[in-house]
């Protein structure tokens, strides 16, 4: 079995040919092939906190079936996660255990803001003075998805919408100096 | 017991306290200095037998508080509340129950934490919720701070 466009499906390169019209071999960018490779195995950390949460299970369960992307293996630890889904309502006292979490990740790292609570402190934006307005206010979010709670379509809809942008992004880029991040 | 039996052992026994008329559970209205005594023989007395201590929970009424107790009995399956009035409204002081009733030590853990009564003779009373930093009892109905935007 060779190299054919066909079965180069969704890779980002060219099928290269020789004389004899022989393909043994494609060309890509170093950038395109790390991008391929990320957005295709997206691991979530296993993060909920309340109703939309439930919503994500059943994104992952057979129904929905989030493997059929690429997300399928979900992780119980920030060292092996990739993307963090912040499904659920976020109060000050979770505040500060989201941000280590995020601070533990290996880079590179997405967050993907499900629901309205996430999204802004949705229905307790008014009156509560517990929740936090909006995850935004503590780790920087890659995708927004509204609804409360949004619909595990949605989510899917939301994680392609992240695998689009990843694949649209510099893999390498010079590091700025690191510096010890504040807890 | 029913709920006539309860009323009329409970007037017989502790004849000041008042009765509210409710359409569940029976509700009796207890001064401050009877509350140990009352919930004690409740708890001992073989007829009674209230052995589990349900719900204890507190609201503000912004000129007192009314602390009330939630009594079942796995025997007998009969329920009871229980009310007591703090009218100090600065300083709010009452009796712990644990005592009485182990589980009332995380209830009040909660009610002094979101309405700032003090339970005395309480074994551990600390913020249980919210942070040990935090400042002020958000379920009392004063209470307001910059995440509220419509009080
Ligand atoms: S957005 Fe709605 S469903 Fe999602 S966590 Fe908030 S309240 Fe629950």
């Amino acid at each position: 079995m060779g190299v054919t466009e066909d079965n180069l499906n969704t890779f980002p390169g060219e099928v290269y040919r020789d004389d004899a019209g022989q393909a043994n071999f494609f060309v890509t960018s170093i950038d395109k092939l790390a991008n391929w490779a990320r957005s295709n195995s997206l691991w979530p950390l296993t993060f909920g906190t309340s109703c939309c949460a439930i919503e994500m299970m059943s994104a992952a369960s057979a129904k929905y079936d989030w493997s059929r992307f690429g997300f399928e293996v979900a992780r119980a630890t920030p060292r092996q996660a990739d993307l963090i889904i912040v499904a659920g309502t976020i109060c000050t006292k979770m505040a500060p255990v989201l941000k280590r979490l995020y601070n533990q990740m290996a880079n590179p790292k997405y967050v993907i803001a499900m629901g309205s609570c996430t999204i802004s402190g949705g229905p307790f934006y008014y009156y509560s003075y517990s929740v936090v307005k909006g995850v935004d206010t503590i780790i920087p979010v890659d995708v927004y998805i509204p609804g409360c709670p949004p619909r595990p379509e949605a989510l899917l809809e939301g994680m392609m919408a992240l695998q689009a942008k990843i694949k649209k992004s510099r893999a390498y880029v010079i590091d700025s100096p690191k510096t010890k991040q504040e807890e | 017991m029913s709920k006539e039996e309860l009323k009329a052992y409970l007037e017989v026994n502790f004849p000041t306290c008042k009765f509210e008329d409710t359409i569940d559970f029976p509700v009796v209205i207890v001064e401050q200095g009877q509350l140990l005594s009352l919930l004690k023989s409740l708890r001992e007395a073989p007829s009674t037998d209230f052995d589990l201590l349900f719900c204890q929970t507190a609201v503000d009424y912004k000129t007192r508080f009314e602390v009330i107790y939630h009594l079942s009995s796995t025997t007998f399956r009969h329920d009871l509340v229980v009310k007591v009035l703090l009218d100090d409204r600065e300083h709010p002081e009452l009796e712990s129950i644990f005592s009485i009733w182990k589980a009332a030590e995380l209830f009040e853990n909660e009610i002094f934490d979101l309405f700032g009564i003090r339970f005395l003779n309480h074994p551990n009373l600390r913020r249980i919720i919210l942070g040990d930093e935090w400042q002020g009892y958000p379920l009392r109905k004063d209470y307001t701070d910059a995440n509220i935007l419509i009080p």
